[in-house]
């Protein structure tokens, strides 16, 4: 089996008992407060990783390239509350256009 | 007939997303072919898993050249999340487990956030509704990305890793209002870029994780 699809089962095995965790198993049982507290924290700590480690990393490696141009220019677009597709629509199309001229 | 107004209402609610989950979903089938996945993998993925931020980062673990576990763990720590909601969204997930199961798996951001009821608990039928939508559109715009890639050509040279990073600050970014988040996000990223030359791709990502318990304990 290739790497894709064991990805693609792994995860989805895992999502799919992540969702159905509270529906299914816990039912109107609550869990301890600083756990709740803890996973309600995850996105902003994880999103922001998954920011900086696209726009700045390649393997191992930090570097700035025409990613981080296009990240600006997201940045941009987020603050000026522009919908979510302008603001990757900038992202692409600022780095493409570094690519292309510098 | 009232639980097809819900369903409408909800259906309506994500409606105004559907170009943007729709985006996502071309762009994460031209990246899942990218990092050497197949079409029908790509599919899979979003069928099973629907969520496009785990989705993203388990391919771009892939990308990076990352092994299959790592890509797990990355997705899996990005939709941890869903536990929470789920646990919101039990008491109106009411049926026979396999219901639940099923009904649980609609619960994703935007169909979580649009059926809100205002006390802490979700509408049934807004979340079946809006769960509809997103998973039809996610789904057939990931098969049209995955499918089409050789006519869209090299994603790179559209800067569509580019899009990526966007994608993840657009979402960050409503987090941002709350002092914590904001303290937990910085640490985040602070961790990640540390973590990175020292590690394999996405270890980075999940050492990050560990911000999320340090600042759940700061005030």
């Amino acid at each position: 089996m290739s790497t894709g699809w064991i990805v693609t089962l792994g995860l989805g095995a895992v999502t799919i008992g992540v969702k159905a965790l509270g529906p299914v198993l816990l039912g109107e049982r609550r869990l301890p407060t600083q756990i709740l507290a803890a996973l309600r924290l995850l996105a902003p700590a994880l999103l922001a990783a998954l920011v900086v480690t696209q726009a700045f990393a390649t393997g191992r490696d930090l570097s700035l390239d025409a990613r981080a141009a296009g990240v600006a220019a997201a940045l941009v677009a987020v603050v000026l509350r522009a919908p979510t597709l302008v603001v990757i629509g900038s992202a692409a199309a600022v780095t493409a256009l570094v690519r292309l001229f510098v | 007939v009232k639980a097809t107004q819900g369903y409408r209402a909800g259906a309506r609610a994500v409606s105004g997303l559907a170009v943007a989950i729709a985006a996502f979903g071309v762009s994460f089938g031209v990246l899942a072919r990218s990092a050497g996945m197949s079409p029908w993998a790509a599919v899979a993925m979003s069928a099973t898993t629907m969520a496009g931020s785990a989705q993203f980062a388990a391919v771009s673990v892939l990308a990076a050249g990352g092994g299959a576990i790592v890509a797990v763990v990355a997705g899996a720590l990005l939709n941890a999340r869903y536990a929470v909601m789920g646990l919101s969204a039990a008491s109106a997930l009411t049926g026979p487990v396999w219901v639940r199961l099923l009904l649980a798996q609609l619960v994703v951001d935007e169909s979580w956030a649009v059926a809100q009821t205002g006390d802490g608990t979700l509408d049934r039928d807004r979340v079946i509704g809006a769960g509809l939508v997103l998973f039809g559109t996610h789904v057939t715009s990931t098969a049209v990305g995955a499918f089409g890639v050789g006519v869209l050509g090299d994603p790179t040279t559209l800067g569509l890793d580019a899009a990526f990073p966007a994608m993840f600050l657009a979402l960050l970014w409503p987090h941002l209002g709350e002092r914590q988040a904001r303290r937990v996000a910085a640490a985040g990223a602070i961790v990640a870029l540390a973590v990175t030359p020292l590690a394999p791709p996405g270890v980075a990502i999940v050492a990050a994780a560990g911000a999320a318990v340090v600042g759940s304990r700061w005030r």
